[in-house]
């Protein structure tokens, strides 16, 4: 499978995570999907000039293109000329180019939150006027428009996540270049279901406190970082806490909230990113799917059990309360 | 890039950053803290720089103290990304540059080629595999890399445990030994311990049979002549890296310029957008904006050009280690200045020393006393967050006014680096360095030699204009 990966506007974050790619390592899955990459940005020996003669080859059809991957968003700005980012060596605004690949190219892959829906990039006055392929935020159109199909028929693929973990997007492209991936393995918002059909709470560590209700208040304390630091593992579509990052590696687990960077205008929460809002001392933003009533009196429910042994380690860096011993009279 | 060519090289060089994202201005009016997760995204390859300036910029605003911990753990995630990002251009950027096409007549390209090609040359999968391995450090202490949240004012959100402490220092050992094998073939004290010109020949005689990566680049510098290109003004500056538990930093702050050493006067820093697609005039970061203007008269990048009292001033590993006075690179900047081979020589003797201080911070680390001690937010405050990324000096200027951000500018290293001409006409550093830049002769074909140039600063676009 011919793969060709271009650099839009993003930080170049979802290729550093790329390289990150574990067990085993970027190479040798590559070579083990049959992916060829004709070209990269940073990746490539190959210069500027030799990546023009391969998009003349792709454009005159003399190279097929299986998969087009874009990482980073699109900038149309500014007044729609796409002259905040033009593609270096070529006097062509980078969005052109993407219009005229994506036409020819049997995948359409946007790797990461800035391709798939616009991202950081497209966050507060969103000065550059940056969308995704196909979407922009939330809604359907992007770029490309809403209609876009790929030379396969499947819209553009959404691998979304800031950073993007490097499984996402490789397990995605092994299986298209096995063709195994159709419209039924996409979610709504076409992202890969294969890891958006799990949550960031599956696996979380803090899962028991979580049942308890038991919290952090700081940084750094042990305690489910719902209740106050911002957490939205429970709603957020990705399985970081199955799946791990760089090792035993998540957001919860480092410490910090999921700030469901999978999602559309995940950029934009409209409230701080740490800081849980709360409407009479009740969390905004509970699980979607469960009646708030209930999620009300259970945890008010669980807090009145929690035992002593949750209740202080949720308030510490390290397992102050051991496991396994009768708590201590007071 | 636009290059005047006359003679067979470089007469003059206009550099353009052709990409603008507007980070400054999305930054507005957010919760102060909000700027954690947004300023890591300003760039994928020093994300974690990223953090640590933007920490320490509200750290400085809201008075934060970091328990020792905490400042270790600091430490560690970012010298980690500052080692990996070093070898990461040597291995996946720079090197392959040796392998192409344009030097198959040379001695050594069979060599090079079958050691570096990109993806395909030996190097790419060890180093691949040993980068892999050693990241596993982020997951543990970062929880992720890029773009973790750990790094807070105040310290680190992820505390560890003793058992934990344990495995870092295997991770950390364990790139040691693809350094000692693989990148120098030799133990690592041997390398810090070069002290001069003679000291590094010397040692790279010595490794003739089964030589290192280091080695092989050294002997190809000679054939090449690499320490005859990319000469700027032999100005730099360094912020200064990595605090110490005594306070002061690991490598020290400091401007280097006409052979010595001078401190650094943090307010001499100003922007000038004369050649830039910018609205405004030169301004100190303190009360600069950043607001683009496309149709600006004479303007050719997106890039502001960052001064110091005046002068353009060249950042990056060199800076560092000239600055902080090691005597391996002092005695290499006397003898040529700075160029393509001492920036590189610059990076990966910077590696060993970072190397060698994650050790001595991990053992250090104390499980059960504290990473992290929250700061209280101030609703109008402003803060400074200066540190190094792997390629140069990184500044965070913040001002908060009724608890939002008012104004927020980052100067990062590429912009000083790649910074177009001010408005006295005096060109940025890699301007400076590619005049001069043989453009077709028998040793550097077919413009090559411009591109050792350009990377040899280890530039990266995205931070250029944010
Ligand atoms: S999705 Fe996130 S990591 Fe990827 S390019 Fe965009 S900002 Fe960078
Ligand atoms: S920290 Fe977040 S992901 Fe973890 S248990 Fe709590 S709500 Fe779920």
């Amino acid at each position: 499978m011919n793969l060709l990966w271009l650099q839009s506007g993003g930080c170049g974050g979802c290729t550093m995570s790329l390289l990150c790619a574990d067990t085993p390592d970027l190479l040798t899955r590559l070579d083990a999907s049959g992916i060829d990459l004709i070209w990269h940005p940073s990746l490539s020996e190959a210069g500027m000039d030799e990546a023009l003669r391969l998009f003349e080859d792709i454009r005159s059809g003399h190279l097929r293109l299986d998969a087009l991957c874009v990482e980073g968003s699109l900038l149309r700005g500014p007044h729609g000329t796409g002259r905040f980012h033009m593609l270096a060596g070529t006097g062509q605004p980078m969005i052109e180019w993407v219009r005229e690949l994506a036409a020819v190219a049997r995948y359409c892959v946007a790797v990461g939150s800035c391709a798939a829906f616009g991202g950081v990039t497209a966050g507060g006055s969103n000065p550059t006027d940056a969308c995704g392929l196909q979407y922009d935020g939330r809604y359907p159109g992007g770029l490309l428009g809403k209609d876009y199909r790929s030379g396969a028929g499947l819209p553009a693929i959404n691998v979304a996540g800031c950073p993007t973990h490097p499984d996402w997007v490789l397990d995605t492209l092994h299986l298209l270049a096995r063709g195994e991936l159709g419209a039924d393995d996409l979610d709504d918002l076409a992202r890969p279901r294969m890891y958006t059909d799990l949550l960031a709470h599956h696996g979380c560590p803090r899962n028991e406190f979580y049942e308890y209700k038991a919290s952090a208040i700081e940084p750094s304390d042990l305690g489910c970082l719902m209740e106050h630091l911002g957490c939205m593992g429970t709603q957020a579509q990705a399985d970081c806490n199955v799946r791990t990052w760089n090792g035993e590696g998540s957001c919860t687990r480092g410490g910090y909230a999921c700030i469901n960077c999978t999602a559309p205008e995940f950029e934009e929460p409209g409230h701080a990113f740490l800081r849980t809002p709360t409407v009479a001392g009740i969390p905004l933003g509970l699980p979607t799917d469960m009646p708030k009533a209930w999620f009300i009196a259970l945890s008010s429910l669980a807090k009145a059990a929690t035992p002593q042994r949750i209740k202080e380690n949720a308030r510490a860096d390290h397992v102050v309360a051991r496991p396994g011993r009768k708590p201590d009279r007071k | 890039m636009q290059l005047d060519v006359g003679d067979g090289q470089v007469d003059a060089a206009w550099v353009n950053s052709p990409l603008y994202r507007g980070f400054e201005q999305i930054l507005l009016g957010k919760i102060p803290d909000d700027a954690l997760v947004y300023a890591p995204r300003v760039c994928g390859i020093c994300s974690v720089s990223q953090s640590v300036a933007a920490a320490f910029a509200l750290g400085d605003a809201y008075r934060a103290e970091t328990p020792p911990n905490g400042v270790l753990a600091l430490d560690l995630i970012h010298a980690a990304e500052n080692l990996i990002d070093h070898l990461t251009h040597f291995y996946l950027f720079f090197m392959p540059d040796f392998a192409r096409p344009e030097y198959t007549a040379q001695p050594w390209h069979a060599d090079i080629h079958a050691r570096f090609r990109a993806i395909e040359g030996s190097a790419a999968p060890e180093f691949l595999q040993a980068r892999t391995a050693f990241m596993h450090l982020m997951g543990l202490l970062a929880g992720k890399w890029p773009h973790s949240l750990a790094i807070q004012p105040g310290g680190c959100t992820r505390a560890v445990s003793a058992r934990e402490r344990l495995h870092l220092g295997n991770i950390v050992g364990a790139f040691r030994r693809f350094l000692e094998q693989r990148v120098f073939a030799a133990p690592l004290d041997e390398i810090v311990a070069l002290d001069g010109r003679d000291a590094l020949l010397h040692w790279q005689a010595a490794q003739a049979g089964q030589p290192g990566d280091l080695a092989r680049f050294l002997a190809l510098g000679e054939a090449l002549e690499l320490h005859t290109l990319g000469r700027a003004a032999d100005r730099f500056m360094s912020f200064g890296a990595y605090r110490e538990a005594d306070g002061a930093p690991l490598f020290a702050r400091g401007v280097w310029r006409d052979g010595g050493l001078d401190s650094l006067d943090v307010d001499g820093i100003a922007e000038d957008v004369s050649h830039s697609w910018m609205a405004g005039d030169t301004a100190p970061p303190r009360t600069a904006r950043t607001l683009p203007d496309p149709g600006r008269e004479g303007a050719y990048t997106w890039c502001k050009a960052p001064r110091l009292h005046g002068e353009a001033v060249e950042v990056g590993a060199l800076a560092r280690q000239l600055v902080d006075g090691h005597p391996l690179i002092r005695d290499l900047v006397a003898a040529t200045g700075g160029n393509v081979l001492t920036r590189v020589v610059a990076r990966l003797l910077e590696s060993a020393r970072i190397l060698l201080a994650m050790q001595r911070w991990t053992d250090a680390l104390i499980p059960g006393e504290p990473f992290h001690n929250p700061a209280a937010p101030l609703a109008d405050a402003e803060g400074i967050g200066l540190t190094e990324a792997a390629r140069g000096s990184l500044g965070h200027w913040v001002r908060i006014e009724g608890g939002r951000i008012r104004n927020y500018q980052i100067v990062s290293p590429t912009t000083w680096n790649f910074s177009p001409r001010d408005a006295a006409g005096q060109p940025g550093a890699l301007e400076q360095a590619l005049t001069g830049t043989p453009v077709d002769s028998p040793r550097h074909p077919r413009k090559i030699a411009v591109q050792h140039v350009v990377r040899s600063f280890d530039p990266c676009m995205v931070c250029t204009a944010h």
